[in-house]
C-alpha cells in the first residue's frame, strides 16, 4: 500500500523565506557582489567550475552566492543549470603547449627551457594570519619584467628524445561523454579522465595520498605543472571553419612515474596526467596520480587490490552530486518505509520473546 | 556587398569578438555609431560546448567540461548574413558580434575595423602582456654557491 501524505507547505515556505534572510545575514554588514565573489574568492569560483564541469565564472559567482558558501551546493546548482544548455558542439583538443602561463615549474628538470615560474602561488607563504587583509587597503602592483611572449615547451618533450618515456599515441577518435551515455565498466581513459577532472577535490586528493601512502604506489615525480589560459576553437558548422570561441583558464599537471618495464617493453617512464578548468592545483596534480595508478592493466603492472586501481571503485564515488544526493535523501521524509521496518522489528522481538518463554517453561519441566 | 575578404581575416576577427569584454565591446560599438538594420536568422541563444583535452596533452581526446556560449546569426538588408558565437551568456554581445560579422564584409569594414577591432585587438595584447610580465617577474634565477678552496 502506497500513502501519500500532503502537508509542510507553509513550513516550507517559510523555511525558505528564512534561508533567505539568513543567507543576506546582518544587514549593516555590506551585500556582497558577485563581482566581489567572482575577482576576490577565485579560487572558490575555479572549484565550482571544475567540478560543476561548466567554466563560466560570473555563473560560479552567482552558485556560491546562492549557496551560502557551500561549494557543494553551488556545483549542484551549477549542474542543474548546465542540463538546460542546448549543446552547439565540441571544441578541438586544446593545444596546453601554446598556453599562455601565468605559472609553470617542474620538480624534475632545474633548468628546462622557459624556466621555473612561479606565478601567484601560496608556496613559500609561511601560513601565518595575515592581519592586514582584515582592514582595506591598497595592494601594490606585483612588479613585472621583460615578458616571455613564446609557448613554453612542454618538459616531457625533452625526456621523448631519448625514448625514455612512454609516448602518448595520438587519435582523433572521439571520447565517451559521461553527461550523454552513463559509465559502464571498464570505462576506458577518455572516461576515467572526464570523471576525475569533475570529480570531487577532497575525493581525488584522498584516493592521491593513498598512492602516496603505498596503496598501489607508483612514484610520481610532477615533471610538469602549468597554469594559464589556453583558447578554445571550435569549428563553425555553418561557416566550416574553425574560429576561437573563446579562452579559458586551466591548470595541467604532468607526473613522471617510475616504470620497470614489461615483456614488451623496456624500462621506461610512464605518465600520468591530469587537467582542470581555472587554477586548481592540487586537483590537477591528484588527478595525475589517480590517472596513473588507473592504468595498471594498460600497463602490464600487478593489480594490488588497491582502491586507487579499482576504476569502478574510483568512478563510482568520486562524484560530489551523485554522493551527496544519495547521502541527504536518507534525512527526507521516510516515514511509511520506518514505519513498516518498526513492524517488523517488534514481530522479531515478540517472536525472540516467545521463543525465550518456550525454552525456559520447557527446561523448567525437565 | 564586398566579397573582398578572406576566410582568414574573417577567423581573426570572429576570435576577437568572441572573447572581447563586453563592456569595452559594448562601448566601442555605440562610438562607432552605426547600428544597420537587420533580421535575425537566429535569435541570440545560450548554450554550451563542450571542452576537449588531450591525454598527456599529446595524446587521444577526452571532455574536461563545457564552457557557456551564446550565438546569433542575422542578414543586412542586402542579404549579407553575420554570426556571432561569444564566449558567456550574453545575449547583446552575440548580436554585436554577428552585427559586425556581417559589416566587415561590406564597405564598411575598414572603418570598422579601425574603430573596433583594433582597439579590442590592442586591448587584449596589453592583458596579455602585462600578464606575462608578472609571471616573467616570478621566474627563479638559480645561482650556484661554491664553497671551499678548489
Amino acid at each position: 500500500m502506497y500513502v501519500a501524505v500532503k502537508g509542510g507547505e507553509r513550513a516550507i515556505q517559510n523555511a525558505h523565506a528564512w534561508l533567505a534572510e539568513e543567507r543576506r545575514g546582518d544587514t549593516n554588514v555590506a551585500e556582497l557582489s558577485l563581482a566581489q565573489i567572482r575577482e576576490q574568492l577565485s579560487l572558490a569560483v575555479n572549484r565550482v567550475m571544475a567540478e560543476g564541469s561548466l567554466y563560466d565564472p560570473d555563473l560560479a559567482a552567482l552558485a556560491i552566492k546562492q549557496g551560502r558558501g557551500d561549494l557543494i551546493e553551488a556545483i549542484f546548482l551549477v549542474r542543474a543549470y548546465r542540463t538546460t544548455l542546448p549543446r552547439f558542439g565540441s571544441s578541438r583538443p586544446v593545444e596546453t603547449s601554446e598556453m599562455a602561463c601565468d605559472r609553470r615549474i617542474s620538480a624534475t628538470f632545474k633548468d628546462a627551457p622557459g624556466g621555473q615560474v612561479l606565478g601567484p602561488t601560496f608556496d613559500y607563504t609561511h601560513r601565518l594570519l595575515d592581519f592586514k587583509l582584515a582592514a582595506e587597503g591598497d595592494v601594490p602592483e606585483a612588479p613585472a619584467a621583460e615578458p616571455r611572449m613564446e609557448a613554453t615547451p612542454h618538459i616531457t618533450t625533452f625526456l621523448q628524445g631519448e625514448d625514455i618515456i612512454e609516448r602518448e599515441a595520438f587519435s582523433d577518435e572521439v571520447p565517451g561523454d559521461l553527461t550523454r551515455e552513463p559509465i559502464a565498466f571498464p570505462a576506458g581513459r577518455a572516461v576515467r579522465l572526464q570523471a576525475l577532472t569533475r570529480g570531487d577535490e577532497g575525493f581525488i586528493l584522498g584516493m592521491a595520498y593513498s598512492t602516496q601512502r603505498g596503496y598501489a604506489r607508483n612514484h610520481a615525480f610532477v615533471g610538469e605543472l602549468r597554469i594559464g589560459t589556453v583558447p578554445v576553437e571550435m569549428e563553425i558548422p555553418e561557416l566550416g571553419f574553425c574560429i576561437e570561441i573563446g579562452e579559458v583558464e586551466l591548470t595541467e599537471c604532468e607526473t613522471v612515474n617510475q616504470f620497470k618495464g614489461s615483456k614488451t617493453v623496456p624500462p621506461q617512464f610512464t605518465r600520468g596526467y591530469g587537467l582542470v578548468f581555472g587554477q586548481s592545483e592540487r586537483k590537477s596534480i591528484a588527478m595525475a596520480l589517480v590517472d596513473r595508478a588507473l592504468r595498471w592493466e594498460e600497463l602490464g603492472e600487478d593489480n594490488l587490490g588497491a582502491p586507487a586501481q579499482d576504476e569502478e571503485f574510483v568512478l563510482s564515488h568520486s562524484d560530489n552530486i551523485q554522493a551527496t544526493g544519495f547521502l541527504e535523501h536518507i534525512k527526507l521524509p521516510h516515514y511509511v518505509d520506518f514505519q513498516s521496518e518498526l513492524e517488523l522489528v517488534r514481530k522479531l522481538r515478540r517472536e525472540a520473546a516467545e521463543l525465550a518463554e518456550t525454552l525456559a517453561s520447557r527446561e523448567a519441566a525437565e | 556587398m564586398n566579397t573582398n575578404f578572406r576566410a582568414e581575416d574573417r577567423k581573426v576577427w570572429m576570435s576577437l569578438l568572441a572573447s572581447a569584454e563586453e563592456v569595452r565591446l559594448t562601448e566601442l560599438w555605440q562610438d562607432y555609431g552605426l547600428d544597420p538594420d537587420c533580421e535575425f536568422l537566429r535569435a541570440p541563444e545560450v548554450g554550451g560546448i563542450m571542452v576537449r583535452g588531450r591525454m598527456g596533452s599529446t595524446g587521444a581526446p577526452f571532455n574536461v567540461g563545457e564552457m557557456t556560449v551564446t550565438r546569433c546569426a542575422l542578414s543586412l538588408a542586402d542579404g549579407t548574413v553575420g554570426h556571432g558565437y561569444v564566449q558567456g551568456r550574453c545575449k547583446a554581445k552575440a548580436e554585436i558580434a554577428a552585427k559586425i560579422d556581417a559589416l566587415m564584409q561590406t564597405d564598411a569594414a575598414e572603418a570598422l575595423s579601425e574603430a573596433v577591432l583594433m582597439p579590442l585587438a590592442q586591448a587584449r595584447q596589453e592583458q596579455k602582456t602585462a600578464r606575462a610580465s608578472k609571471a616573467a617577474a616570478t621566474k627563479v634565477e638559480f645561482f650556484t654557491m661554491v664553497r671551499g678552496e678548489d
